[in-house]
């Protein structure tokens, strides 16, 4: 990073939403920047004196009463908007509803499928935070061998599945280790994978937001996801490699899997 | 049978109570933000309650603020479409049909200071509320409804790169107008 790059990064850091790699990289910029150092300097404070000034605002007592009211009463009869004995001040809402209702209708659908995932994704943002922690120096394995018959037994006790660990080095993916981490406050089994410089973290529990064997793809602050469900199990594999291998990755693991006698 | 009906009304209203009116305090604030006058936020307001129970079934969670939002901020948007359409001669409401701000042009010689004047609340409130509808919403999501930009642009419907912009444009004008506003000399704490 350097001044002439825009300042989208500064504010980034001061909202947290860049990784612990980003986030090295703009302070380390910083310290040695005195102009950006003083607009970061400026920008928290205008946060703080915004948080400090407590802009939320209070729904009047008034307006309460007024959405409780518009909402169906306990007795399960559902009043209609067209019901309201009080008319509406001007003709506000009634332009929309008789100018935009299928607008409306069409908007109120995208909302719902972009909000329909939401769970999976919720899991989906867990996984990456879990692998980007993992990325931290001595974070990354609990158990450092590329032997999957010390891998496997060593999560005996610590979760309460046994995943399945599954040597790929003659596919190129190696196996480097295995870690117990946490997702949602559970502890779930991650197995290490490395393929060149890139690490594939795959984490597998029980349950864990997928409940489908398809194959699902997503990128999750640059990182590449896939995750499915096989054999009763939620498999969520993790890394900054291309999807391409990833995918590749995806699909030696799914064929280890369905093979007899596998890990 | 009808018992039945009306026992899952019931719950489902219940269930709707629950989950939405906790948020009732978000959906005012970014109401205010966005229709720049009380009477017009509490109509909003209610508007997006009515059609968030509309749609209730289909909901799936966890995110009921971030829903509540993205139906609020679409109720909005409709009622100034229907107010341009209706008052096509008036340019009273227009938003800009780009990003770039009509009325903040970013100063060659802005009032840049490290330190930051002292301002009131609704000093701030006036500053932020002077900001250009995208970055205005941008920034009220961020700050006052406390969500993330993942959030954010799921609820403005533009990609998160988007939201990162607007949010640095924006606070880049709010620091300028906050130091131009009156207020204590930079540097003064109270």
């Amino acid at each position: 990073m350097n001044c002439t790059d825009d300042e989208i990064m500064l504010h980034a850091l001061i909202d947290g939403e860049l990784d612990a790699g980003h986030a090295r990289t703009v302070e380390a910029h910083v310290a040695s920047c005195p102009a950006c150092a003083q607009k970061l300097s400026a920008f928290r404070s205008m946060r703080a004196a915004m948080a400090q000034a407590n802009l939320k605002e209070r729904a009047p007592a008034h307006l309460r009463s007024r959405v409780e009211q518009a909402l169906p009463a306990s007795s399960g009869r559902i009043i209609r908007p067209a019901q309201f004995s009080q008319p509406s001040r001007r003709t506000f809402f009634g332009g929309f509803a008789a100018g935009a209702a299928v607008s409306g209708a069409i908007a109120a659908s995208l909302v719902l499928s972009v909000f329909r995932t939401d769970q999976e994704q919720t899991v989906a943002d867990e996984i990456v935070s879990a692998h980007i922690r993992s990325l931290q120096p001595g974070h990354l394995m609990d158990v450092a061998t590329s032997d999957q018959h010390t891998v496997k037994p060593w999560f005996d006790g610590k979760v309460d599945v046994a995943p399945p660990v599954i040597d790929l080095t003659a596919e190129g993916f190696t196996l480097v280790g295995g870690r117990l981490d946490y997702v949602d406050g559970e502890p779930v089994a991650c197995v290490v994978y490395q393929r060149r410089k890139h690490i594939i973290n795959l984490f597998v529990a029980q349950r864990l937001g997928t409940g489908h064997a398809n194959v699902k793809a997503r990128t999750v602050q640059g990182y590449n996801v896939r995750n499915w469900s096989n054999q009763g199990l939620d498999f969520w594999a993790v890394s900054d490699l291309n999807p391409q291998e990833l995918g590749e990755f995806v699909q030696k693991i799914s064929a280890a899997l369905a093979a007899p006698g596998s890990s | 049978m009808a018992d039945d009906a009306h026992d899952e009304h019931d719950d489902k209203a219940r269930r709707f109570r629950d989950a939405a009116l906790p948020h009732l305090d978000d959906v005012y604030t970014l109401a205010r933000y966005l229709m720049l006058d009380a009477a017009d936020a509490e109509d909003a307001v209610q508007e997006c309650y009515l059609r968030a129970l509309r749609h209730f079934d289909s909901y799936r969670g966890p995110a009921m603020k971030p829903w509540l939002l993205a139906i609020l901020r679409n109720v909005c948007n409709a009622e100034f479409a229907r107010r341009r359409k209706q008052a096509a001669s008036s340019d009273q409401f227009d938003e800009p049909a780009d990003e770039t701000p009509p009325i903040w042009q970013e100063p060659q010689l802005s009032p840049e200071s490290a330190l930051l004047r002292q301002q009131d609340g609704d000093t701030i409130r006036q500053l932020v509320a002077g900001l250009p509808p995208p970055f205005r919403e941008a920034i009220v999501l961020r700050e006052i409804n406390d969500l993330t930009y993942q959030e954010i642009a799921e609820i403005s419907g533009v990609p998160v790169g988007t939201v990162m912009s607007r949010i640095a444009r924006a606070r880049s004008m709010l620091r300028w107008a906050w130091n131009a506003a009156e207020g204590a000399p930079p540097g003064t704490l109270r």
